[in-house]
């Protein structure tokens, strides 16, 4: 398999797009180059558990390495392990899904699907990236299309939204900066290499200072409390397809670094800081949850609840247990797939009430029973209901982070667990308030989902069933790279 | 011999009719949906008896001891070795017996709604939903995994949800199913953590190996589990408290009881299916199913139990007493009832003789499906005749629907411990059984026995007897009739089972230990629940037979304890309360308000000081030459300052 080819389909579709005539070439360009992109992560998927099954014991596989800067020591090394496969299968997942429901955009066409086909650029190449400097790269990528995503197609405070939300970002990818530049020099060899860092053992006090950096720095992509607060407005003011991006793919880069970059390389490190993540993602876990409950739009209701749901995905890493951090990727694939069509959803309802605020909706599962099902689906899943994937997710951290005895973690897992009821009322109160009840007149005559709108949930409630389901494939993928991280800390004394 | 094909088949009939009305029901079947749906169920109900015969009289017993099979198992997810989530088969007597119940009562409710429910607009997901419902609840009893059973839990407990909020459009059915659904899912995080504690002892999720490792003395599990404590009381019992707070929730026990009457939103006939005979009684399955480990290696925590239930079975009798909608007045009374099976459990030892109460329970279990299912179904044609649920609304409808009048009779008599009818003998054991280990708890037994049997017979003298039948009713009756041949048939057989199922000789079946258990009838200790329930009845007839003003005279005398009964003691009040007051305004209010106001607050102070600093300095690249001559001469003077003073 090729990974370079994910990285060059979607130029190749941007490029594609940029050069289109009219509206509708724009969009069947998007939509040819997204689904060859879903089929190629596909491929990868079977490819990938093809190999291993063959007795393929190497960490990174597919691995292809270009020189790039040879004085710098930066080439263009691309690999994948199971957390990365999965990473991806998510992003095409999310991106075929954002490009499909943003199908009547009407004000410049041709730029929006050019953004959005970046943004997934800058996510295909973070997860395949074994280089850090070409991962510091192309997470740069997915930053700034957001802005101009929020700051044109937005809605509301757009400005401000899109302001607040670039800024926190760069400034979390300014602390990335300097922790990798901290990594780099470092060691004598003056590598960027994943691999080669991995084998040299960083000295412990560079370690205490870059751990911390890199580790808030991608937090802030994770919502780390106390930086979440780009979150609800930055979601809010998006475009449908822009928060679907934003919550289901962006927010992952944050978690992907937290794991792949500062937990691997600096295991004392994640060790010395450990009780810190788990205190504050225990914060935003709980506190998130609540503050979910006081909120009246649901685009600030979903952005609330991700700051609750991503923090299980910093609660399962600072857990440092097989278990927890193989539920916190796993949650990283769930929460993507279920906030993307929670958003799409939502984007389909304002389409047709014009309204976000709960209070003004009302028995709207009479006038269109698709997408209110769809609501149903997507809330059940936020809310931890077996046969869907959220439920995998937590209750692998939940198992994970009881392996600890003592009761400092037992107390975190506690709390942390008290947010399913907390998740229920607040679900049930905004998914009763919208479907149930009795109709409005003026809804009377709003009509369901059209194909595209179809087609983009059915493909979201693919992935989520497919783990929620039958949750053993994404975890026999993700458990071995969980495990090699795993090793790292376990040998630290 | 068993094939586990067929077993796996009883739950996954009725998942394939959820999904293929669930997704094309409202297109292609609209009107075939019921029958559709019947048959499936018809279908996995012949294959739970066949599976139930050969289990009880063909595998199970291996030298007189009924085994725990496990014909079927397959791994789900895995934490770490040995420990995982596995969907599987563990097939006992309880689950065989369990099969039947639920197979069976479904189908008398899939034939009764094709009556019930007709004409409805959403009658495919009507269909649709009750196959989740079964799916999930038959899956739940055969589950292997402590997990498994977990995931069904909820599952049954979503179902519930759906259904209770049916009438989607009703605000009252709205309000219903979310407070089912938050009650519920409070009490299953009790439950989840019980889980979490148990994996973390056992060192294991499947069932025969968790109870194995925490009841043989002498194991490492077991002394680990038990010698870490925590306020004085073992990690173990813990556990096990956290683990029946989620069977309490599901089983709606004191003080976890406040979803249940507001659940009779649901359609009637999913009253009767869900509410009455087989979902609120699997916190009952849960603790039958962990019982050995609460009765060897916690049995503080079945203590707990035994009063729980028998406070539940109280309360509960006393508040059925003065509620007036009969659909309320049977939630009341199912409470009751399962409080009865809680409590038998709870005084119930391991093993032998004085394992009667799992019998009992068990037996409680079973019965109590059929009367109280008859219960509920008799209701419902009630209802439907007269269109209203309130009792002051109905009287003297015994010549307006007979069958309707004697089946519900039956099971009033077999509600009420009357003999030969189900309830007695398995009423007579329970007592029998807590007299044997626990005097208070019999006394309570006995007295909510009597109470049982008078609000029973209130509520059929109420709507049978008292006054005459409205003009308008029997006008009613000519062109409506009683509500036909499908809502008919169920009556008739479930009256068949309420009156006939205490003959099943119970002990031979089921026990705690798998072995036969001789239960011995007990004549003078029969005497004084008969007894109680014969005066019940007696009291009801003199009060309810004719309409008089005797019932509110009496209600009047003692005024303050009726307004507490028929205000349910006030729980819902408190529960309000504790929301509303605590966790809305206390804790949720002011976590947003900090949200968005220091911590973004502080961000945002951030950017506009910011902003701030640079519009102040942004003067001072002017472009003017002498002004940077100025800056530069000043700057110059300050360093060479700073160099003769401080620089030495």
């Amino acid at each position: 398999m090729n990974l370079s080819l994910l990285i060059l389909i979607p130029l190749i579709t941007a490029a594609a797009v940029l050069l289109m005539r009219n509206k509708q070439q724009v969009k069947w360009v998007a939509l040819v180059g997204t689904a060859i992109q879903l089929a190629l992560a596909l491929v990868l998927l079977f490819a990938y558990r093809n190999e291993v099954a063959s007795g393929n014991t190497n960490q990174f596989l597919f691995q292809q390495q270009y020189e790039w800067f040879p004085s710098w020591h930066i080439s263009f090394h691309l690999g994948v392990d199971g957390i990365s496969v999965v990473m991806v299968l998510l992003t095409s997942l999310v991106v075929i899904a954002g490009v499909l429901v943003s199908w009547n955009i009407e004000k410049m066409t041709k730029e929006f699907y050019f953004l959005l086909i970046l943004l997934s650029i800058g996510a295909y190449g973070f997860f395949l990236s074994l280089d850090l400097f070409i991962l510091f790269f192309f997470l740069e990528i997915a930053v700034i299309p957001k802005y101009l995503l929020i700051g044109i197609w937005g809605s509301g405070k757009k400005e401000y939204a899109a302001n607040k939300l670039a800024l926190m970002l760069m400034g979390g990818s300014a602390l990335v900066l300097v922790g990798l530049l901290g990594v780099y020099f470092s060691s004598e060899v003056r590598t960027f290499d994943l691999i080669k860092l991995s084998h040299l053992n960083i000295p412990v006090n560079i370690q205490m200072i870059c751990f911390p950096l890199l580790f808030v720095g991608f937090g802030v992509f994770t919502a780390l409390f106390p930086f979440h607060t780009w979150v609800p407005d930055g979601h809010s003011s998006a475009p449908t397809a822009g928060s679907m991006f934003l919550a289901g793919i962006s927010m992952k880069l944050g978690g992907y670094g937290c794991l792949r970059v500062a937990t691997y390389l600096m295991p004392e490190g994640a060790k010395q800081y450990a009780n810190i993540i788990i205190v504050l993602s225990t914060i935003a876990i709980l506190y998130g949850a609540f503050a979910t409950m006081m909120q009246k739009d649901l685009k600030y209701m979903n952005a609330y609840s991700s700051v609750s749901h991503v923090g299980f995905v910093l609660f399962g890493i600072g857990m440092l247990t097989k278990t927890a951090m193989t539920g916190a990727v796993i949650q990283m694939v769930s929460h993507g797939l279920m906030t993307a069509l929670f958003f799409a959803v939502i984007g389909m309802i304002y389409e047709r009430t014009h309204t976000r605020q709960v209070n003004e909706m009302g028995g709207l599962l009479k006038v269109m029973p698709f997408i209110t099902t769809l609501l149903f689906i997507v809330g059940l899943c936020s809310l931890g209901l077996p046969g869907l994937s959220g439920f995998v997710a937590e209750i692998t951290v939940f198992m994970g982070a009881w392996e600890h005895p003592d009761a400092f973690h037992r107390i975190a897992t506690i709390l942390a667990c008290m947010s399913i009821v907390v998740t229920a009322v607040y679900i049930l109160r905004a998914v009763s308030r919208t479907a149930m009840g009795s109709v409005k007149e003026s809804f009377a005559h709003i009509t369901d989902a059209k194909w595209n709108e179809r087609l983009a949930a059915i493909i979201l409630i693919a992935g989520i069933l497919a783990i929620g389901v039958a949750p053993f494939w994404i975890n026999d993928l993700i458990k071995p790279g969980a495990e090699i991280i795993m090793q790292k800390i376990m040998l630290v004394p | 011999m068993l094939n586990a094909t067929y077993i796996a088949l009883i739950p996954l009939l009725p998942l394939a009719g959820f999904l293929l009305l669930g997704l094309f029901g409202r297109k292609y079947f609209k009107n075939s949906s019921g029958i559709i749906a019947t048959i499936i169920l018809l279908v996995a109900t012949v294959l739970a008896i066949y599976t139930a015969y050969t289990y009880f009289f063909e595998v199970g017993k291996v030298h007189g001891v009924y085994q725990k099979l496990i014909p079927l198992k397959y791994t789900w997810l895995e934490f770490s070795k040995g420990v995982s989530i596995d969907m599987g088969i563990l097939l006992d007597p309880i689950t065989c017996m369990m099969l039947v119940v639920i197979t069976f009562v479904s189908l008398m409710v899939h034939i009764y709604s094709l009556a019930y429910m007709k004409g409805e607009e959403r009658f495919a997901t009507y269909y649709s939903f009750l196959g989740l419902f079964t799916f999930s609840m038959l899956a739940l009893v055969i589950s292997s995994n402590i997990f498994q059973i977990y995931i069904f839990w909820e599952l049954v407990g979503v179902s519930s949800f759906l259904l209770i909020g049916f009438y989607y459009d009703k605000p009252s059915a709205v309000a219903a199913c979310k407070k089912a659904f938050i009650v519920t899912r409070f009490a299953d995080l009790g439950f989840l953590i019980g889980i979490l504690m148990l994996s973390f002892y056992s060192g294991t999720l499947d069932f025969n190996t968790l109870i194995e490792r925490l009841t043989s003395p002498g194991s490492t599990e077991l002394s680990t589990a038990l010698s870490s404590s925590f306020l004085g009381i073992s990690a173990l019992t813990w556990a096990m408290i956290l683990v029946f707070i989620g069977a309490a929730g599901k089983s709606a026990m004191f003080p976890l009881q406040i979803w249940l009457p507001d659940a009779m939103e649901g359609p009637t006939p999913v009253s009767a299916l869900i509410h009455a005979a087989t979902m609120v009684v699997a916190g009952v399955f849960l603790v039958a199913r962990l019982f050995p480990i609460f009765a060897l290696s916690a049995p503080e925590a079945l203590q707990l139990v035994a009063y729980v239930g028998a406070i539940s079975a109280f309360l509960a009798a006393i508040i059925a007493c003065t509620q007036t909608d009969i659909k309320r007045v049977l939630a009341f009374s199912t409470i009751s009832q399962i409080g009865y099976m809680m409590f038998a459990l709870g005084v119930s030892k391991y093993g032998g003789e004085n394992g009667l109460g799992y019998t009992a329970s068990m037996f409680h279990l079973f019965t109590h499906a059929m009367f109280k299912a008859l219960l509920f179904l008799g209701a419902g044609s009630i209802i439907h005749f007269i269109h209203s649920n309130e009792m002051k609304d109905m009287g003297g409808l015994r010549k307006l629907l007979p069958i309707t009048h004697i089946t519900f009779l039956v099971a009033c008599l077999a509600i009420s411990g009357i003999p030969p009818f189900a309830g007695f003998f398995s009423k007579e054991e329970i007592l029998l059984a807590a007299w044997q280990q626990n005097t208070i708890i019999y006394w309570i037994g006995l007295l909510t026995s009597g109470l049982t049997a008078f609000y029973m017979f209130r509520l059929y003298f109420g709507i049978f007897w008292s006054k005459a039948p409205s003009l308008s009713d029997s006008a009613h009756r000519k062109h409506h009739g009683e509500g036909g041949f499908a809502m008919m048939l169920p009556l008739v057989l479930l009256a068949i089972g309420a009156a006939a199922a205490g003959f099943i000789p119970f002990g031979n079946f089921v026990s705690s230990d798998g072995k036969v258990l001789e239960s011995e009838f007990h004549l003078q200790l029969s005497i004084a629940p008969v007894t109680f329930g014969l005066i019940g009845i007696f009291i009801a007839m003199w009060l309810y037979k004719k309409q008089n003003d005797k019932p509110d005279k009496i209600a009047a005398s003692i005024n303050g304890l009726y307004k507490l009964a028929w205000n349910k003691f006030y729980f819902d009040e408190l529960y309000i309360f504790l929301t509303k007051k605590i966790i809305f305004n206390l804790i949720a209010k002011p976590a947003a308000w900090f949200d968005k106001n220091v911590v973004d607050g502080l961000i945002n102070a951030t950017g506009n000081t910011t902003q701030f600093i640079s519009k102040k300095i942004k003067g001072v690249q002017s472009g003017k030459v002498q002004q940077y001559a100025a800056y530069f001469l000043v700057a110059a003077i300050a360093i060479a300052v700073l160099f003769i003073y401080w620089w030495k």
